[in-house]
């Protein structure tokens, strides 16, 4: 591996020399755990052990729920409620999962959005930051999915709404929606397929997990400067990083600990809280509820969706040069999955010669106002459309992809950035070394 | 860049505005009640439980079943925890079509409480305190609940308690003014009115005692495990929170090192 240098497991006694001759998994799982990590990583890059409990977590809870669960249109919400009142401890293993997924996606947007600051997707690492957009997308699918078991209303009418856009999809689309369903509507079918389907997923993300972990183990870790660890030595590496275990083992366990005391106390005393009380209402075809809202970690999306309707401009334009094709329906779906389609060409819109956003001036507020951005369209994707919420999701979709298309190319050009410091060392050193003046010396235990 | 900017800050600012105003002029008829079951400690009032049974089964079961309820968990501790022979006693007062027997035959603990659809009838209430929200601010953000929980026994008592006496008809439906119910109109008849049941235990049966008193049996049918749930989440709080405090001074010591910091 064209790797960071660092010492390889050897092994010493016969038994480890037999069974690396033959499988050198040993020495697999020694260099995944000893590589060389930048020691200057801060609290933003605790998120991936996070979400690698959050896979574990949902995976373990989930199969166990499947022990109980029924998935039949007339069986499904019942078997919900069995196993809220019936299955010792099942109350808890089903708000475990339900908020799990929650946790899952607030603890991948702050991974998503640490990279998109720190420029954790420029190069050497854009085939790492593709693997994370395909199992964001994964995990959305999944979610989705997921979210259909409990046969609730908004299980039944999210499942319409949101198989209806590939509906949208001119001439092929009705063919492809009843494809999808297993029907003409959501049915039996699809409740079926969809829970098949929901219990592969997780394992293939979990298989994409191991090869994002893979890609960025070859490139090393970004870091807060952007500052590449200096590998030209085992030496000079050393002055740049420390091994990942013990050190960020165990930060990332601390940390991951305190999340997880408020992961329980929402479990525990508002496990209700992130969920819509509509889904407590077992699904009913003949009675649409009035606002279909999907579960709030899609929401900036949705948002996305809805915000080019027929009497936007772009859409009319769109609309008449492609002979009535692309729709205003058509035109959303396309706004939606290009929302994070340019999410994921970052690495080659982004201009910039320095990474992090530490030294981009310029750069620093357009990513806050990105930030703001996305809790916007997340509180406006739950609106409903009428009054001024179209405008907002409208001007915020336009920034979102202003953002990806027009200022990351731009800001790389017009831009003076700062000088990023020579080492990671340098700017280890300046916040901790007593030699420098750096901080605060520990009391006397 | 800056004019859209700060456009686009005004136009949020004022849909902020828009939107809690409309919000808000929907949501001003929920009341907060305050229950004994509300926040991380609140627990079931056990006998106020078996009050909120005792309205059920008089006035609500005429038009609404509770199909996910089984009998025998009025038994439970942390419910309204009946001696044995008064859950089997009260099941047989409902008849079950058993399709073993191919006939009729009293209902037995295990059995769920009746389900009741028909012309006419209600929705069932096994998970009604649970599939309404009575609290959604500010400006649909639902932050509110945070502090006051999502409002399903609030809004159960307001519908309850929140009748004007109007009346109209509309194809054949009467509709009843009610201050709670979303559009202001509701095809149920006003069901409770003052000293409609005794109490045994001598409990003033007033229309807003009886509409508490089944608040918190309707929140004790949607969430019966809710009191276990809270004391889960109380030791696991707990324990991590020592957990959090180990990891804290371990990961401390161990990067005093690197950090050149002297341990003494």
């Amino acid at each position: 591996m064209a790797g960071i240098p660092h010492d390889h497991y050897e092994p010493k006694t016969g038994a480890e020399k037999w069974l690396h001759r033959r499988l050198p998994i040993v020495g697999l799982l020694y260099d995944t755990l000893m590589l060389p990590t930048p020691k200057n990583l801060n609290w933003m890059w605790i998120w991936g052990v996070v979400l690698t409990f959050c896979l574990v977590l949902q995976i373990a809870t989930g199969i166990v729920l499947v022990m109980h669960y029924t998935p039949h249109v007339s069986l499904a919400f019942a078997s919900v409620e069995h196993i809220m009142r019936d299955v010792n401890g099942g109350y808890m293993l089903r708000y475990l999962h339900a908020n799990g997924a929650s946790l899952f996606f607030i603890a991948v947007y702050l991974h998503i959005f640490r990279g998109l600051y720190y420029g954790s997707y420029k190069a050497p690492r854009e085939v790492t930051w593709i693997i994370g957009m395909i199992i964001y997308l994964c995990m959305m699918g999944t979610a989705f999915m997921g979210y259909v078991l409990p046969w609730g209303q908004m299980s039944f009418w999210g499942a319409t709404v949101i198989t209806g856009l590939f509906g949208a999809i001119p001439g092929i689309g009705e063919s492809i929606q009843t494809w999808l369903l297993g029907g003409p509507a959501v049915d039996n079918a699809t409740l079926n397929r969809f829970f098949s389907l929901h219990y592969l997923l997780p394992f293939v993300i979990a298989a994409l997990v191991a090869v994002h972990i893979w890609a960025f183990h070859t490139t090393g870790n970004n870091n807060p400067t952007g500052v590449e660890v200096r590998r030209s030595s085992k030496a000079e590496a050393e002055k740049d990083t420390v091994p990942f275990w013990p050190y960020f083992v165990m930060k990332d366990l601390f940390a991951l600990a305190v999340i997880l005391m408020v992961f329980f106390a929402i479990v525990g005393f508002m496990p209700n809280y992130l969920g819509h009380p509509d889904n407590y209402i077992e699904a009913n075809p003949l009675s649409t509820p009035a606002h279909i809202v999907p579960e709030w970690y899609f929401l900036p999306f949705y948002a996305i969706l809805r915000a080019f309707t027929a009497d936007v401009w772009v859409v009319q334009l769109v609309q008449v040069v492609t002979f009535g094709i692309v729709d205003a329906k058509f035109f959303g779906v396309v706004a939606m999955f290009g929302a994070i389609a340019v999410m994921a060409l970052a690495p080659w819109l982004d201009t910039s010669s320095v990474r992090s956003g530490r030294y981009r001036p310029m750069f620093k507020w357009w990513f806050a106002l990105l930030v703001v951005d996305f809790v916007v369209l997340t509180w406006v994707g739950a609106m409903p459309t009428e009054g001024i919420y179209p405008w907002i999701s409208l001007i915020g979709s336009t920034y979102w992809f202003a953002y990806f298309l027009v200022l990351l190319p731009l800001l790389g050009v017009i831009e003076k950035p700062l000088a990023p410091p020579a080492t990671i060392e340098e700017d280890f050193n300046a916040h901790y070394s007593p030699n420098t003046g750096g901080t605060k010396t520990v009391a006397a235990e | 860049m800056m004019r859209k900017l700060a456009l686009s800050a005004l136009l949020a600012l004022c849909g902020a505005g828009l939107g809690g105003a409309a919000l808000a002029a929907e949501e001003s008829h929920i009341h907060d009640t305050s229950f004994s079951f509300e926040g991380p400690f609140g627990t079931f009032d056990e006998f106020q439980l078996q009050r909120g049974l005792q309205v059920y089964t008089e006035v609500c079961s005429a038009c609404h079943g509770m199909k996910f309820v089984p009998i025998r968990s009025l038994a439970d501790e942390g419910g309204p925890h009946l001696p044995e022979d008064q859950v089997r006693a009260y099941a047989e007062q409902f008849d079950i079509f058993d399709a073993e027997l191919d006939d009729t035959r009293p209902r037995k603990p295990t059995d769920m409480f009746p389900t009741v659809t028909g012309m006419g009838m209600g929705p069932d209430l096994s998970l009604m305190a649970k599939a309404r929200a009575g609290f959604h601010g500010p400006y649909g953000t639902g932050i509110s609940q945070l502090l006051n929980g999502t409002g399903g026994p609030e809004y159960i008592v307001s519908v309850l308690t929140g009748y004007t006496g109007e009346e109209k008809e509309e194809a054949g439906t009467l509709f009843y003014e009610n201050t709670a119910f979303p559009g202001g109109w509701i095809s149920m008849p006003p069901p409770l009115s003052d000293d409609l049941v005794t109490y045994a235990d001598g409990h003033p049966a007033t229309v807003e005692h009886m509409a508490e008193d089944l608040a918190s049996f309707l929140m004790w049918t949607a969430e019966p495990k809710m009191m276990a749930r809270k004391q889960v989440g109380f030791v696991a709080v707990l324990f991590l929170g020592l957990l959090s405090v180990l990891l804290y001074l371990t990961n401390k010591r161990l990067w005093a090192g690197v950090k050149g910091k002297k341990l003494a």
